[in-house]
């Protein structure tokens, strides 16, 4: 029998060894760290730049696209060539404008800068460890990401210009160089650069799993887990499945590009002449690439709506409805994201009757979305609500992930996508419920962690108007883009100006530009807010919302390792909000029922036995053993 | 550790409460097992990505006697490898491959044998088994380059096909296989066989270097002073995934 004693034994022999805290210099400290908050950070401001890059490209081929009799001379020192003499913008570089900003937005800022940036700062934070369980690779994840995010950055700067196949990059486009400029070298760093990403996900990933699973405080027991960290967790099992498949695949499309295979390639005439490749199927590459590519829309999703139950939680002043309905509506959601990828592909000739089997499983997930809809909304009912700029962005999220899932019970059917597949339907379907809703949960997070991220508040006023601001620009220019689509606007054509059917459709076109650099400009508000509070910002205390998770028991600047002495105990779950007879009306998580008999039910009086047992249990502190 | 101590008032740790590490799984195992997982799909991919291209070449429906390469139908594996070294000229259908997978599999029972050692804290075991787990992934590695330099190689009368060159239909003799071109069969079956016996032979070849670092640590003493040779187990655990990763290729490429 392993007793206490023996593990106790272990311990003390361990504490022998216990960690000397050496003075870091500049490089240790902020450059390769391997505190999990400094990573997270740097996620942060990484994520930042690229939303910068990735939002203005879109705004450079809305003014394309709405505007298209506009003079872009004024572009010139920024796009050179790429800007003809008349003021036009080149068409092949608005392909790569496009495909860039789907990479970017998609990959760089909402999974590297969503999952990275709170997966890292949050989960040792709110299970009580005092690092991830490997800094060391926590550190090569974000160098990995950051060598990626180089290679990218480089190939926008190439003469013939970035990859412009689509995000999706469907081959033949992406496989043959002489296909399109933006195939040549382009869509060569392209693949290299998604290729150190897949690597900094994995490392990334893999550390998130393991900490959850062996890094919990004591008391910390799955079912007190705040619905974050169950997030994180599923997020993170989502990517370490679905970003392995798209390694394959583009491995694969390397070779067809670089060493002559045809595993997607076949019958294909390049100016009337003939290519030796035969045999492959460009279908396999769709197949492969949207196996990764539907989960990685729940990759992107399920950080967000983690945050948002936190956030809507703390704020509503209410426990959240449905706890495990929420854990359960995710797993549900993760797992279907498996076995639907193929409602990507309904018009490519698939059977109609695998068609209508990946439809029924495509519309079985407004069954566990709808549940946490319901969950959020009943959350919120009769709650004590406190507008934080969070919490509006949290509520802002349900709001549009609502929105947009409706039109996906649309997509989602075979016969009705055949006619809205690939038109501006699809687009304004995609950017609401899994553009729009995550940035908000992304503002959401960093407005609701920044005191402890910085030690400072952000500011509050500041934040409503960019809320209002955001979420009223979003609508502008997403609710008119149904309606185009639905008019038939095919997505990805450079111009609307010389078919019939467009033209009564103009005004709206340009209607949704404009609210479309509304937006954009709103968005400075966000960057003064965020870059000034770092420096300038008011003073944060140790708890501002009042809440319940673990993170706010530590330091306003928490050091390495999080808590100074010991790292505290659980006792409780984190949703202890407004308690019938509880003096406050939030009882964080580290006090233990018998601290507050006056609010225990009685199931929870029978818990105070435990506390003993939970104070004894304190095994891995990662100061006190060999980590 | 006084594992074996029973005082009063010690009570079982629970494992899934936290403050824990459950069912006492190091991180580094976790991290492994997680890993795993993830490369089990990247091989996954690999092996749908052939099986479609497999089902979508007709298949040779004659008598196997009658059997002859042709880019019109997926071969039959018999015959492509049926080479032996030192018997030239002798059909020997999957004999030699068949070694390879047993040499592969034996280096598998030799790592449970240093595991198995490590956990005793016996050394020299470790240090013995070790090296033959190391041996058998090297052997298996020449093997596996005997039979690629012999597929590329090809027979020697080489199989007359139509194919595409500069942008008509001409017919050619082809010798051997490459990326492009193949005489057993479709193009496609030497780009599925190149590609994944590669990435597969890179996995294999990144695990004789893991072994060879845990050789040379529990050589040098290294686990001993650490108090734990655990570290074997987590390669173990990626060299008998690489082996079970074979069975797979193996049954895909040479059985079906």
């Amino acid at each position: 029998m392993s007793a206490i004693e023996g593990l106790e034994t272990a311990h003390h022999h361990a504490d022998e060894h216990e960690h000397h805290h050496e003075a870091q210099n500049f490089w240790q400290k902020y450059i390769f760290c391997e505190d999990h908050k400094v990573i997270a950070k740097q996620y942060l401001i990484t994520g930042i730049l690229w939303a910068v890059i990735g939002i203005t490209m879109s705004v450079i081929f809305r003014i394309q696209l709405g505007l298209p009799d506009s003079n872009l001379s004024w572009l010139k020192p920024v796009l050179g060539g790429w800007i003809s003499d008349a003021g036009k913008l080149d068409p092949n570089f608005y392909l790569a404008l496009v495909t860039m900003h789907g990479t970017i937005m998609v990959f760089f800022v909402l999974t590297a800068g969503l999952s990275g940036t709170f997966s890292n700062f949050l989960i040792p934070l709110q299970i009580g460890a005092r690092d991830m369980a490997s800094g060391f690779m926590n550190m090569l994840s974000y160098w990995f990401f950051f060598i990626a995010s180089v290679v990218m950055f480089a190939s926008l700067f190439l003469q013939q210009g970035p990859a412009a196949g689509g995000w999706v990059i469907y081959p033949p486009l992406s496989a043959l160089p002489q296909a399109h400029p933006g195939s040549g070298m382009g869509m060569t760093l392209w693949l290299a650069s998604m290729a150190l990403f897949i690597v900094s996900q994995l490392l990334g990933g893999i550390n998130y799993i393991t900490t959850v699973i062996n890094l919990r405080t004591r008391g910390m027991s799955f079912d007190r887990l705040p619905l974050t960290i169950w997030s994180f967790l599923i997020t993170a099992v989502l990517g370490l499945i679905s970003f392995p498949v798209l390694f394959s695949s583009v491995l694969l499309l390397i070779f067809d590009r670089h060493f002559g295979t045809s595993f997607y390639l076949s019958d294909i005439y390049i100016n009337g002449e003939a290519l030796p490749n035969v045999g492959g199927s460009p279908i396999l590459f769709q197949h492969l690439f949207w196996f990764l590519g539907h989960p990685e829309v729940y990759i992107v999703l399920l950080p967000a709506l983690g945050i948002t139950s936190e956030v809507i939680a703390t704020n509503s002043r209410k426990p959240i409805f449905g706890y495990r309905a929420m854990i359960a509506s995710m797993l549900g959601i993760a797992f279907l994201a498996f076995i639907v990828w193929a409602h990507h592909m309904f018009v490519t000739g698939m059977n109609p009757f695998l068609g209508s089997v990946f439809m029924f499983l495509t519309l079985i997930i407004a069954v566990p979305s709808a549940v946490k809809g319901f969950n959020y909304i009943t959350t919120l009912w009769k709650g004590n609500i406190v507008f934080t700029p969070g919490m509006l962005f949290s509520i802002g999220l349900v709001s549009l992930f609502v929105s947009g899932g409706l039109t996906g019970i649309i997509l989602g059917n075979s016969a009705l996508d055949i006619q809205l597949h690939d038109t501006y339907f699809v687009v304004a379907h995609f950017h609401l419920v899994m553009g729009a809703a995550s940035a908000f949960g992304l503002f959401a997070g960093v407005y609701h962690w920044f005191p402890k991220m910085f030690g400072r508040m952000m500011s509050t006023s500041l934040g409503q108007i960019h809320f209002w601001l955001t979420f009223i620009g979003i609508y502008l220019v997403f609710i008119p883009m149904h309606y185009v689509g639905i008019a038939g606007f095919p997505r990805r054509y450079y111009q609307f100006t010389s078919y019939d059917f467009t033209h009564k459709f103009m005004d709206m076109n340009m209607f949704i530009s404009i609210a479309a650099i509304f937006t954009f400009f709103a968005q400075f508000i966000f960057l003064w807010n965020f870059f000034y509070s770092i420096f300038k910002g008011r003073k944060a205390p140790q708890n501002p919302w009042r809440s319940n998770t673990l993170e706010w028991t530590a330091p306003i600047n928490p050091g390495h390792g999080n808590w100074e002495g010991d790292i505290p105990a659980v006792y409780r779950w984190s949703y202890d909000y407004s308690k019938p007879g509880a003096k406050e009306d939030f009882i964080p998580q580290n006090i233990p029922y018998s601290q507050t008999p006056e609010s225990n039910l009685p199931h929870e009086n029978e818990q105070i036995a435990m506390e003993k047992l939970i104070e004894s249990q304190n095994f891995n502190d990662q100061f006190k053993s060999n980590h | 550790m006084a594992a074996n101590v029973t005082t009063p008032g010690a009570v079982e740790p629970k494992m899934w409460l936290g403050g824990i590490e459950p069912m006492k799984a190091s991180y580094g195992k976790l991290m492994m097992w997680f890993f795993l997982i993830s490369d089990t799909f990247t091989f996954s991919a690999l092996l749908v990505a052939y099986g479609t291209a497999r089902f979508s070449f007709p298949a040779f429906t004659g008598e196997h006697s009658d059997f002859t390469f042709s880019n019109m139908y997926w071969p039959v594996p018999e015959r492509v490898y049926e080479a032996v070294p030192f018997l030239h000229g002798i059909s020997l259908p999957l004999v030699f491959v068949g070694i390879m997978t047993f040499i592969l599999i034996a280096s598998s029972v030799t790592m449970v044998l240093a595991v198995e050692a490590g956990h005793r804290m016996d050394r020299a075991n470790v240090e013995k088994y070790m090296l033959w787990t190391i041996l058998g992934g090297f052997t298996f590695l020449g093997c596996q380059a005997w039979e690629w330099s012999h597929f590329i190689h090809g027979t020697e009368t080489g199989t007359v096909m139509k194919v595409i060159e500069n942008g008509t239909w001409i017919e050619k003799t082809i010798f051997g296989a490459n990326l492009t071109e193949n005489q057993y069969g479709p193009p496609a079956f030497a780009d599925f066989f190149f590609f994944i016996t590669g990435f597969h032979g890179t996995h294999v070849f990144s695990g004789v270097i893991l072994n060879i670092l845990i050789f040379f640590r529990a050589a040098t003493g290294f686990y001993d002073k650490r108090g734990s040779y655990e570290m074997v187990e987590k390669v173990g655990l990626y060299w008998h995934f690489v082996d079970l990763v074979w069975v797979f290729v193996f049954t895909f490429f040479y059985l079906v």
